[in-house]
Protein backbone atom coordinates (compact mmCIF):
# COMPACT_ATOMS: atom_id res chain seq x y z
CA UNK A 1 0.00 0.00 0.00
CA UNK A 2 3.12 2.29 0.26
CA UNK A 3 3.48 1.88 -4.04
CA UNK A 4 3.12 5.21 -4.53
CA UNK A 5 3.75 7.69 -1.82
CA UNK A 6 1.48 9.76 -1.12
CA UNK A 7 3.48 12.14 -0.34
CA UNK A 8 3.21 16.07 0.67
CA UNK A 9 -1.10 16.21 -0.48
CA UNK A 10 -0.34 19.89 1.02
CA UNK A 11 2.31 20.75 -1.51
CA UNK A 12 0.52 20.23 -4.04
CA UNK A 13 -2.47 21.79 -2.44
CA UNK A 14 -0.81 24.82 -1.51
CA UNK A 15 -0.22 25.63 -5.46
CA UNK A 16 -3.78 25.53 -6.13
CA UNK A 17 -4.64 27.61 -3.02
CA UNK A 18 -4.20 31.61 -2.82
CA UNK A 19 -3.18 32.06 0.46
CA UNK A 20 0.89 32.17 0.96
CA UNK A 21 2.43 29.37 2.88
CA UNK A 22 4.97 30.21 4.65
CA UNK A 23 7.43 27.79 3.02
CA UNK A 24 11.12 26.50 4.13
CA UNK A 25 14.04 28.69 3.96
CA UNK A 26 16.17 29.73 1.09
CA UNK A 27 18.94 27.49 2.55
CA UNK A 28 16.60 24.40 3.37
CA UNK A 29 15.10 24.93 -0.35
CA UNK A 30 18.41 24.71 -1.47
CA UNK A 31 19.20 21.28 0.07
CA UNK A 32 15.47 20.30 -0.48
CA UNK A 33 16.07 20.75 -4.28
CA UNK A 34 19.66 18.54 -3.90
CA UNK A 35 18.02 15.90 -2.30
CA UNK A 36 14.78 15.64 -4.63
CA UNK A 37 17.41 15.64 -7.81
CA UNK A 38 19.48 13.26 -6.02
CA UNK A 39 16.27 11.00 -5.06
CA UNK A 40 15.21 11.21 -8.59
CA UNK A 41 18.87 10.05 -10.24
CA UNK A 42 18.42 7.64 -7.97
CA UNK A 43 15.12 5.60 -9.27
CA UNK A 44 16.20 6.65 -12.61
CA UNK A 45 19.09 4.50 -11.97
CA UNK A 46 17.35 1.66 -10.98
CA UNK A 47 15.18 1.75 -13.64
CA UNK A 48 17.85 1.75 -15.77
CA UNK A 49 19.41 -0.90 -14.48
CA UNK A 50 16.07 -2.85 -14.75
CA UNK A 51 15.91 -2.37 -18.50
CA UNK A 52 19.04 -3.26 -18.85
CA UNK A 53 18.99 -6.42 -17.35
CA UNK A 54 15.88 -7.10 -18.93
CA UNK A 55 17.70 -6.60 -22.38
CA UNK A 56 20.50 -8.35 -21.63
CA UNK A 57 19.01 -11.98 -20.13
CA UNK A 58 16.06 -11.80 -22.60
CA UNK A 59 13.29 -12.29 -19.29
CA UNK A 60 11.87 -10.93 -16.66
CA UNK A 61 12.86 -13.42 -13.86
CA UNK A 62 15.22 -12.86 -11.19
CA UNK A 63 15.72 -9.28 -12.45
CA UNK A 64 15.73 -8.07 -8.39
CA UNK A 65 19.75 -8.88 -8.19
CA UNK A 66 20.36 -6.69 -10.59
CA UNK A 67 19.35 -3.41 -8.40
CA UNK A 68 19.40 -5.03 -5.26
CA UNK A 69 21.78 -2.32 -3.73
CA UNK A 70 20.26 0.72 -5.59
CA UNK A 71 16.81 -0.19 -4.27
CA UNK A 72 18.57 -0.50 -1.00
CA UNK A 73 20.30 2.62 -0.50
CA UNK A 74 17.56 5.46 -2.17
CA UNK A 75 14.70 3.31 -0.58
CA UNK A 76 16.53 3.88 2.88
CA UNK A 77 17.40 7.24 2.05
CA UNK A 78 13.78 7.94 2.19
CA UNK A 79 14.01 8.02 5.96
CA UNK A 80 15.22 11.39 5.79
CA UNK A 81 12.04 12.62 4.51
CA UNK A 82 10.31 11.85 8.05
CA UNK A 83 13.16 14.17 9.45
CA UNK A 84 12.13 16.75 6.94
CA UNK A 85 8.58 16.60 8.59
CA UNK A 86 10.04 16.62 11.92
CA UNK A 87 12.17 19.61 11.41
CA UNK A 88 9.20 21.27 9.69
CA UNK A 89 10.80 22.01 6.11
CA UNK A 90 8.34 20.14 4.18
CA UNK A 91 4.74 20.66 5.13
CA UNK A 92 3.82 16.84 5.76
CA UNK A 93 2.53 15.07 9.00
CA UNK A 94 5.13 13.39 10.71
CA UNK A 95 3.02 10.36 11.12
CA UNK A 96 1.51 10.24 8.12
CA UNK A 97 4.90 10.46 6.20
CA UNK A 98 6.81 7.94 9.17
CA UNK A 99 4.40 4.90 8.77
CA UNK A 100 4.66 5.19 4.22
CA UNK A 101 8.43 5.33 4.64
CA UNK A 102 8.77 3.07 7.26
CA UNK A 103 6.29 0.46 5.46
CA UNK A 104 8.58 0.56 2.06
CA UNK A 105 11.59 -0.32 4.34
CA UNK A 106 9.89 -3.13 6.11
CA UNK A 107 9.02 -4.61 2.87
CA UNK A 108 12.95 -3.42 1.31
CA UNK A 109 14.99 -5.15 4.57
CA UNK A 110 12.69 -7.17 6.67
CA UNK A 111 10.77 -9.28 3.92
CA UNK A 112 12.76 -9.17 0.53
CA UNK A 113 16.18 -9.12 2.34
CA UNK A 114 15.55 -10.98 5.10
CA UNK A 115 13.62 -13.99 3.40
CA UNK A 116 16.15 -14.83 0.34
CA UNK A 117 14.10 -17.35 -1.00
CA UNK A 118 11.23 -15.11 -2.32
CA UNK A 119 13.90 -12.73 -3.87
CA UNK A 120 13.58 -14.41 -6.96
CA UNK A 121 9.79 -13.87 -7.23
CA UNK A 122 7.67 -12.18 -9.79
CA UNK A 123 5.74 -10.29 -7.13
CA UNK A 124 9.21 -8.64 -6.31
CA UNK A 125 9.33 -7.25 -9.98
CA UNK A 126 5.96 -6.15 -9.26
CA UNK A 127 5.99 -3.79 -6.29
CA UNK A 128 10.00 -2.75 -7.82
CA UNK A 129 8.52 -1.38 -11.19
CA UNK A 130 5.45 0.09 -9.22
CA UNK A 131 7.89 1.79 -7.03
CA UNK A 132 10.49 3.10 -9.27
CA UNK A 133 7.92 4.41 -11.52
CA UNK A 134 5.78 6.36 -8.19
CA UNK A 135 9.16 7.74 -7.21
CA UNK A 136 10.85 9.05 -10.11
CA UNK A 137 7.55 11.24 -11.01
CA UNK A 138 7.32 12.14 -7.22
CA UNK A 139 10.33 13.38 -6.31
CA UNK A 140 10.75 15.55 -9.96
CA UNK A 141 7.43 16.58 -8.91
CA UNK A 142 9.04 17.65 -5.61
CA UNK A 143 12.12 19.33 -7.16
CA UNK A 144 10.24 21.04 -9.56
CA UNK A 145 8.15 22.19 -7.42
CA UNK A 146 10.76 23.56 -5.15
CA UNK A 147 12.10 25.67 -8.04
CA UNK A 148 8.25 26.69 -8.95
CA UNK A 149 8.46 25.72 -12.57
CA UNK A 150 6.13 22.74 -12.12
CA UNK A 151 5.00 21.41 -15.87
CA UNK A 152 1.75 20.33 -15.97
CA UNK A 153 2.60 16.88 -17.14
CA UNK A 154 4.92 15.92 -14.25
CA UNK A 155 1.96 17.32 -11.96
CA UNK A 156 -0.69 15.20 -14.25
CA UNK A 157 1.18 12.24 -14.53
CA UNK A 158 1.64 12.48 -10.22
CA UNK A 159 -1.88 12.15 -10.02
CA UNK A 160 -2.55 10.01 -12.75
CA UNK A 161 -0.17 7.07 -12.77
CA UNK A 162 -0.74 5.87 -9.01
CA UNK A 163 -4.67 4.68 -10.53
CA UNK A 164 -2.22 1.88 -12.02
CA UNK A 165 0.66 1.94 -10.00
CA UNK A 166 -1.05 1.20 -6.67
CA UNK A 167 -2.87 -1.31 -7.27
CA UNK A 168 -0.34 -3.37 -8.80
CA UNK A 169 2.74 -2.25 -6.37
CA UNK A 170 -0.31 -3.39 -3.43
CA UNK A 171 -0.73 -6.59 -5.53
CA UNK A 172 2.95 -7.42 -5.41
CA UNK A 173 3.63 -6.47 -2.09
CA UNK A 174 1.15 -9.20 -0.63
CA UNK A 175 2.45 -11.50 -2.94
CA UNK A 176 5.52 -11.11 -1.75
CA UNK A 177 4.59 -11.31 1.87
CA UNK A 178 2.37 -14.25 1.34
CA UNK A 179 5.03 -15.99 -0.58
CA UNK A 180 7.35 -15.46 2.22
CA UNK A 181 5.45 -16.77 4.82
CA UNK A 182 6.09 -20.88 4.68
CA UNK A 183 9.65 -19.63 4.90
CA UNK A 184 9.20 -17.37 8.15
CA UNK A 185 7.53 -20.44 9.50
CA UNK A 186 9.83 -23.05 8.96
CA UNK A 187 12.97 -20.70 9.91
CA UNK A 188 11.37 -19.15 12.90
CA UNK A 189 12.73 -15.79 11.75
CA UNK A 190 12.80 -12.74 13.86
CA UNK A 191 10.65 -14.26 16.48
CA UNK A 192 11.22 -14.58 20.01
CA UNK A 193 9.48 -17.62 22.26
CA UNK A 194 8.45 -18.44 25.70
CA UNK A 195 9.90 -19.18 28.26
CA UNK A 196 12.67 -16.48 28.53
CA UNK A 197 14.10 -14.22 31.40
CA UNK A 198 12.67 -10.95 29.70
CA UNK A 199 8.84 -12.76 29.78
CA UNK A 200 7.93 -11.86 25.99
CA UNK A 201 7.35 -13.73 22.82
CA UNK A 202 6.87 -12.45 18.99
CA UNK A 203 5.99 -14.32 16.41
CA UNK A 204 7.11 -12.70 12.70
CA UNK A 205 4.89 -15.07 11.06
CA UNK A 206 1.44 -14.12 12.87
CA UNK A 207 2.90 -10.47 12.87
CA UNK A 208 2.90 -10.51 8.62
CA UNK A 209 -0.11 -12.37 8.35
CA UNK A 210 -1.41 -9.12 10.25
CA UNK A 211 -0.04 -7.14 8.01
CA UNK A 212 -1.09 -8.32 4.92
CA UNK A 213 -4.74 -8.28 6.67
CA UNK A 214 -4.20 -4.60 7.44
CA UNK A 215 -3.99 -3.54 4.09
CA UNK A 216 -7.56 -4.39 3.55
CA UNK A 217 -9.27 -1.35 6.23
CA UNK A 218 -5.74 0.77 4.83
CA UNK A 219 -5.44 0.59 1.08
CA UNK A 220 -8.88 1.33 0.51
CA UNK A 221 -8.82 4.75 2.35
CA UNK A 222 -5.29 6.11 0.66
CA UNK A 223 -6.67 4.88 -2.52
CA UNK A 224 -9.70 6.90 -2.36
CA UNK A 225 -7.85 9.76 -0.44
CA UNK A 226 -5.17 9.87 -3.83
CA UNK A 227 -8.68 10.17 -5.91
CA UNK A 228 -9.98 13.11 -3.81
CA UNK A 229 -6.98 14.48 -4.21
CA UNK A 230 -6.42 14.30 -8.27
CA UNK A 231 -10.08 15.81 -8.47
CA UNK A 232 -9.08 18.74 -6.33
CA UNK A 233 -5.56 19.61 -7.88
CA UNK A 234 -6.38 18.30 -11.37
CA UNK A 235 -9.68 19.28 -11.58
CA UNK A 236 -9.11 23.26 -10.70
CA UNK A 237 -6.81 23.66 -13.97
CA UNK A 238 -9.68 22.53 -15.88
CA UNK A 239 -12.37 24.66 -14.46
CA UNK A 240 -9.61 27.43 -15.62
CA UNK A 241 -8.77 26.81 -19.20
CA UNK A 242 -12.62 26.04 -19.10
CA UNK A 243 -12.67 29.75 -17.87
CA UNK A 244 -10.96 31.14 -20.74
CA UNK B 1 -34.92 29.17 16.17
CA UNK B 2 -37.05 29.33 19.64
CA UNK B 3 -37.63 32.48 21.80
CA UNK B 4 -38.03 32.91 25.42
CA UNK B 5 -38.27 35.19 28.10
CA UNK B 6 -36.75 35.18 31.34
CA UNK B 7 -35.28 36.45 34.25
CA UNK B 8 -31.73 39.09 33.95
CA UNK B 9 -31.02 36.90 36.94
CA UNK B 10 -31.18 33.43 34.90
CA UNK B 11 -28.60 31.72 34.85
CA UNK B 12 -27.36 29.60 31.28
CA UNK B 13 -28.17 26.17 32.55
CA UNK B 14 -31.05 27.37 33.24
CA UNK B 15 -31.70 28.65 29.43
CA UNK B 16 -30.24 25.31 28.19
CA UNK B 17 -32.71 22.96 29.70
CA UNK B 18 -35.79 25.46 28.11
CA UNK B 19 -33.60 25.10 25.39
CA UNK B 20 -33.52 21.33 25.52
CA UNK B 21 -37.62 21.11 26.38
CA UNK B 22 -38.23 22.67 23.95
CA UNK B 23 -36.43 21.01 21.09
CA UNK B 24 -36.98 17.83 21.60
CA UNK B 25 -33.03 17.18 22.45
CA UNK B 26 -32.55 14.50 25.02
CA UNK B 27 -30.56 15.26 28.07
CA UNK B 28 -27.43 13.45 27.34
CA UNK B 29 -26.85 15.58 24.30
CA UNK B 30 -24.83 18.02 25.82
CA UNK B 31 -24.80 21.38 24.13
CA UNK B 32 -22.43 23.98 23.84
CA UNK B 33 -24.09 27.85 24.34
CA UNK B 34 -22.70 30.77 23.09
CA UNK B 35 -23.33 34.49 22.02
CA UNK B 36 -21.45 36.35 19.18
CA UNK B 37 -18.51 37.32 21.39
CA UNK B 38 -17.72 34.24 22.68
CA UNK B 39 -18.95 30.60 24.63
CA UNK B 40 -20.51 30.74 28.09
CA UNK B 41 -20.38 28.28 30.97
CA UNK B 42 -23.70 27.23 32.77
CA UNK B 43 -23.24 29.29 36.15
CA UNK B 44 -23.21 32.46 33.88
CA UNK B 45 -25.80 35.10 34.91
CA UNK B 46 -27.30 36.88 32.09
CA UNK B 47 -27.34 40.15 33.85
CA UNK B 48 -23.51 39.82 33.78
CA UNK B 49 -23.22 39.06 30.03
CA UNK B 50 -22.44 42.32 27.65
CA UNK B 51 -25.87 41.67 26.32
CA UNK B 52 -28.81 44.18 25.62
CA UNK B 53 -32.74 43.47 26.48
CA UNK B 54 -32.73 40.89 23.85
CA UNK B 55 -29.78 38.66 23.29
CA UNK B 56 -29.48 36.08 20.64
CA UNK B 57 -27.70 32.49 22.05
CA UNK B 58 -26.66 30.22 19.94
CA UNK B 59 -26.24 26.52 20.21
CA UNK B 60 -24.22 23.91 19.17
CA UNK B 61 -25.00 20.03 19.75
CA UNK B 62 -21.90 18.29 20.52
CA UNK B 63 -23.56 14.84 20.46
CA UNK B 64 -23.56 11.67 22.47
CA UNK B 65 -21.31 12.65 25.40
CA UNK B 66 -19.67 10.77 28.19
CA UNK B 67 -18.74 12.11 31.83
CA UNK B 68 -15.16 12.16 32.52
CA UNK B 69 -16.57 9.69 35.57
CA UNK B 70 -17.94 7.60 33.70
CA UNK B 71 -15.03 7.33 31.64
CA UNK B 72 -12.43 6.79 34.55
CA UNK B 73 -14.96 4.23 35.92
CA UNK B 74 -14.33 2.05 32.60
CA UNK B 75 -10.59 2.59 32.15
CA UNK B 76 -10.31 1.14 35.42
CA UNK B 77 -12.49 -1.79 35.77
CA UNK B 78 -11.27 -2.88 32.37
CA UNK B 79 -8.00 -3.54 33.62
CA UNK B 80 -8.53 -5.24 37.20
CA UNK B 81 -10.90 -7.47 35.39
CA UNK B 82 -8.87 -8.42 32.23
CA UNK B 83 -5.87 -9.49 34.41
CA UNK B 84 -7.99 -11.57 36.34
CA UNK B 85 -9.40 -13.41 33.80
CA UNK B 86 -5.45 -14.05 32.56
CA UNK B 87 -4.59 -15.01 36.35
CA UNK B 88 -7.31 -17.64 36.85
CA UNK B 89 -6.48 -18.95 33.08
CA UNK B 90 -9.78 -18.64 31.48
CA UNK B 91 -10.28 -21.14 28.35
CA UNK B 92 -9.50 -20.04 25.20
CA UNK B 93 -5.89 -18.17 26.56
CA UNK B 94 -3.42 -21.03 27.13
CA UNK B 95 -3.45 -24.30 26.19
CA UNK B 96 -6.56 -26.39 27.60
CA UNK B 97 -4.51 -28.25 29.97
CA UNK B 98 -3.84 -25.26 32.27
CA UNK B 99 -7.36 -24.18 31.95
CA UNK B 100 -7.99 -22.76 35.48
CA UNK B 101 -4.79 -23.84 36.89
CA UNK B 102 -2.36 -21.65 39.08
CA UNK B 103 0.27 -19.98 38.68
CA UNK B 104 3.23 -22.32 40.84
CA UNK B 105 5.01 -19.14 41.76
CA UNK B 106 4.90 -16.85 44.45
CA UNK B 107 5.43 -13.18 42.40
CA UNK B 108 2.84 -14.27 40.15
CA UNK B 109 0.37 -14.27 42.86
CA UNK B 110 2.09 -11.20 44.16
CA UNK B 111 2.10 -9.61 41.15
CA UNK B 112 -1.77 -10.32 40.91
CA UNK B 113 -2.45 -8.78 44.17
CA UNK B 114 -0.43 -5.57 43.34
CA UNK B 115 -2.32 -4.89 40.11
CA UNK B 116 -5.77 -5.21 41.70
CA UNK B 117 -4.86 -3.47 44.31
CA UNK B 118 -3.59 -0.59 41.63
CA UNK B 119 -6.97 -0.15 40.07
CA UNK B 120 -9.09 -1.10 42.80
CA UNK B 121 -7.28 2.34 44.39
CA UNK B 122 -7.99 4.34 41.01
CA UNK B 123 -11.73 3.10 41.45
CA UNK B 124 -12.07 4.17 45.14
CA UNK B 125 -10.45 7.26 44.32
CA UNK B 126 -12.44 8.51 41.65
CA UNK B 127 -15.30 7.53 43.40
CA UNK B 128 -14.29 9.35 46.81
CA UNK B 129 -11.18 11.21 46.25
CA UNK B 130 -10.76 13.08 43.28
CA UNK B 131 -12.96 16.31 42.46
CA UNK B 132 -13.69 15.82 38.88
CA UNK B 133 -14.88 18.30 36.58
CA UNK B 134 -18.52 17.65 35.65
CA UNK B 135 -16.94 18.09 31.75
CA UNK B 136 -17.53 15.24 29.25
CA UNK B 137 -15.76 13.88 26.20
CA UNK B 138 -17.54 12.53 23.02
CA UNK B 139 -18.34 9.07 23.55
CA UNK B 140 -16.40 7.73 20.57
CA UNK B 141 -13.37 8.69 23.02
CA UNK B 142 -14.22 6.15 25.52
CA UNK B 143 -13.04 3.60 22.99
CA UNK B 144 -9.92 4.85 21.90
CA UNK B 145 -9.11 5.55 25.77
CA UNK B 146 -10.21 2.29 27.25
CA UNK B 147 -8.26 0.22 24.62
CA UNK B 148 -5.28 1.62 25.39
CA UNK B 149 -5.59 0.45 28.88
CA UNK B 150 -7.59 -2.61 28.13
CA UNK B 151 -5.02 -4.01 25.52
CA UNK B 152 -1.84 -3.38 27.50
CA UNK B 153 -3.33 -4.90 30.53
CA UNK B 154 -3.96 -8.04 28.67
CA UNK B 155 -1.01 -7.94 26.84
CA UNK B 156 1.01 -7.55 30.10
CA UNK B 157 -1.63 -10.25 32.54
CA UNK B 158 -1.13 -13.07 29.33
CA UNK B 159 2.77 -13.16 30.09
CA UNK B 160 2.80 -12.62 33.64
CA UNK B 161 0.24 -15.52 34.22
CA UNK B 162 1.80 -17.48 31.58
CA UNK B 163 2.26 -21.42 32.46
CA UNK B 164 6.15 -20.64 31.27
CA UNK B 165 6.63 -17.52 32.56
CA UNK B 166 10.22 -17.13 34.26
CA UNK B 167 10.64 -15.36 37.78
CA UNK B 168 12.62 -12.58 38.00
CA UNK B 169 16.33 -13.13 37.71
CA UNK B 170 17.53 -11.87 41.51
CA UNK B 171 15.20 -14.13 43.01
CA UNK B 172 13.62 -12.60 46.32
CA UNK B 173 15.43 -9.66 46.70
CA UNK B 174 14.71 -8.96 43.45
CA UNK B 175 10.84 -9.33 44.27
CA UNK B 176 10.99 -7.55 48.05
CA UNK B 177 12.86 -4.67 46.33
CA UNK B 178 10.35 -4.24 43.96
CA UNK B 179 7.19 -4.39 46.34
CA UNK B 180 8.57 -1.47 48.50
CA UNK B 181 8.88 0.63 45.36
CA UNK B 182 5.76 -0.18 44.87
CA UNK B 183 4.03 0.49 47.84
CA UNK B 184 6.00 3.40 48.82
CA UNK B 185 4.84 5.08 45.54
CA UNK B 186 1.28 3.87 45.94
CA UNK B 187 0.77 5.50 49.41
CA UNK B 188 2.69 8.66 47.94
CA UNK B 189 0.50 8.44 45.40
CA UNK B 190 -2.37 8.56 47.44
CA UNK B 191 -1.02 11.17 49.61
CA UNK B 192 -0.72 13.44 46.21
CA UNK B 193 -4.03 12.95 45.73
CA UNK B 194 -5.40 13.99 49.09
CA UNK B 195 -3.37 16.84 49.66
CA UNK B 196 -4.93 17.94 46.11
CA UNK B 197 -8.41 17.70 46.98
CA UNK B 198 -7.97 19.74 50.83
CA UNK B 199 -6.28 22.06 48.61
CA UNK B 200 -10.01 22.66 47.28
CA UNK B 201 -13.33 23.66 49.12
CA UNK B 202 -15.97 21.58 47.47
CA UNK B 203 -18.11 24.00 45.50
CA UNK B 204 -15.06 26.52 44.84
CA UNK B 205 -13.22 27.72 42.01
CA UNK B 206 -9.88 28.99 43.09
CA UNK B 207 -7.01 27.68 42.15
CA UNK B 208 -4.33 27.33 44.63
CA UNK B 209 -0.72 26.42 44.66
CA UNK B 210 0.24 22.48 46.29
CA UNK B 211 2.48 22.71 49.20
CA UNK B 212 4.16 20.23 51.60
CA UNK B 213 1.56 19.18 54.22
CA UNK B 214 2.83 17.16 57.37
CA UNK B 215 2.37 14.00 55.71
CA UNK B 216 6.11 13.18 54.21
CA UNK B 217 5.26 11.84 51.22
CA UNK B 218 3.96 15.21 50.06
CA UNK B 219 7.12 16.58 50.93
CA UNK B 220 8.26 16.20 47.29
CA UNK B 221 5.89 18.76 46.20
CA UNK B 222 9.08 20.70 46.95
CA UNK B 223 10.81 20.16 44.13
CA UNK B 224 7.77 18.44 41.96
CA UNK B 225 5.03 20.49 40.50
CA UNK B 226 2.38 16.59 39.36
CA UNK B 227 4.11 14.11 42.27
CA UNK B 228 1.21 11.82 41.39
CA UNK B 229 2.40 11.21 38.08
CA UNK B 230 6.10 11.21 39.38
CA UNK B 231 4.31 8.03 42.11
CA UNK B 232 2.51 6.36 39.25
CA UNK B 233 5.66 6.14 37.68
CA UNK B 234 7.53 4.55 40.14
CA UNK B 235 5.04 2.50 41.21
CA UNK B 236 4.77 0.92 37.63
CA UNK B 237 8.69 0.74 37.85
CA UNK B 238 8.68 -1.16 40.28
CA UNK B 239 5.93 -3.37 39.08
CA UNK B 240 8.46 -3.96 36.09
CA UNK B 241 11.08 -4.53 38.51
CA UNK B 242 8.80 -7.17 40.66
CA UNK B 243 7.58 -8.99 37.32
CA UNK B 244 10.56 -8.37 35.08
CA UNK B 245 8.19 -8.61 32.11
CA UNK B 246 9.19 -6.62 28.60
CA UNK B 247 5.34 -5.67 28.33
CA UNK B 248 5.05 -4.13 31.44
CA UNK B 249 8.45 -2.07 30.80
CA UNK B 250 7.27 -1.32 27.43
CA UNK B 251 4.23 0.10 29.21
CA UNK B 252 5.71 2.04 31.88
CA UNK B 253 7.32 3.28 29.21
CA UNK B 254 4.80 4.76 27.22
CA UNK B 255 3.18 5.56 30.50
CA UNK B 256 6.02 7.72 31.88
CA UNK B 257 6.09 9.69 27.65
CA UNK B 258 2.33 10.73 28.52
CA UNK B 259 2.67 11.59 31.74
CA UNK B 260 5.35 13.74 31.20
CA UNK B 261 3.59 15.50 28.53
CA UNK B 262 0.49 16.35 30.71
CA UNK B 263 3.06 17.05 33.50
CA UNK B 264 4.64 19.92 31.14
CA UNK B 265 1.69 21.38 30.71
CA UNK B 266 -0.32 21.33 34.16
CA UNK B 267 3.31 22.75 35.26
CA UNK B 268 3.23 25.42 32.39
CA UNK B 269 -0.48 26.49 33.58
CA UNK B 270 0.87 26.79 37.48
CA UNK B 271 4.11 28.79 36.29
CA UNK B 272 1.84 31.16 34.09
CA UNK B 273 -1.16 31.68 36.71
CA UNK B 274 0.90 32.32 40.05
CA UNK B 275 3.47 34.71 39.53
CA UNK B 276 5.01 33.31 42.92
CA UNK B 277 5.33 30.18 41.77
CA UNK B 278 8.09 28.27 43.53
CA UNK B 279 11.44 27.92 41.02
CA UNK B 280 12.55 25.02 42.24
CA UNK B 281 9.99 22.81 40.70
CA UNK B 282 10.41 20.94 37.60
CA UNK B 283 7.10 19.04 36.23
CA UNK B 284 8.02 15.52 36.98
CA UNK B 285 11.21 14.80 37.78
CA UNK B 286 12.66 16.28 40.28
CA UNK B 287 15.46 18.48 38.72
CA UNK B 288 15.70 16.96 35.81
CA UNK B 289 12.08 17.00 33.72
Amino acid sequence: MSAPAMGTAKAAHSEASHKKKKGPGALATAYLVIYNVIMTAGWLVIAVGLVRAYLARGSYHGLYYSIEKPLKFFQTGALLEILHCAVGIVPSSVVLTGFQVMSRVFLTWAVTHSVIEVQSEDSVLLFVMAWTVTEIIRYSFYTFSLLNHLPYVIKWARYTFFIVLYPMGVTGELLTIYAALPYVQKTGLFSVTLPNKYNFSFDYYTFLILTMLSYIPLFPQLYFHMLRQRKKVLGHTQDYSKVE
Amino acid sequence: MCAFQVEPTATILEIKSMFHKSSNLSADSWTVVFTEAKSLKDEDILQQLPVGTTATFYFRDLGAQITWAKVFLAECAGPLFIYLMFYFRLPFIYAPKYDFTTSKHWVVHLACICHSFHYVKRILENMFVHRLSPGTMPLRNIFKNCSYYWLFAAWMAYYINHPLYTTPYYGQQQVKAALIIFLFCQLGNFSIHVALRNLRQPGSKVKKIPYPTKNPFTWIFMVVSCPHYTYECGSWVGFTLMTQCVPVAFFTLIGFIRMTVWAKGKHRNYVKEFRDYPTLRSAILPFIL
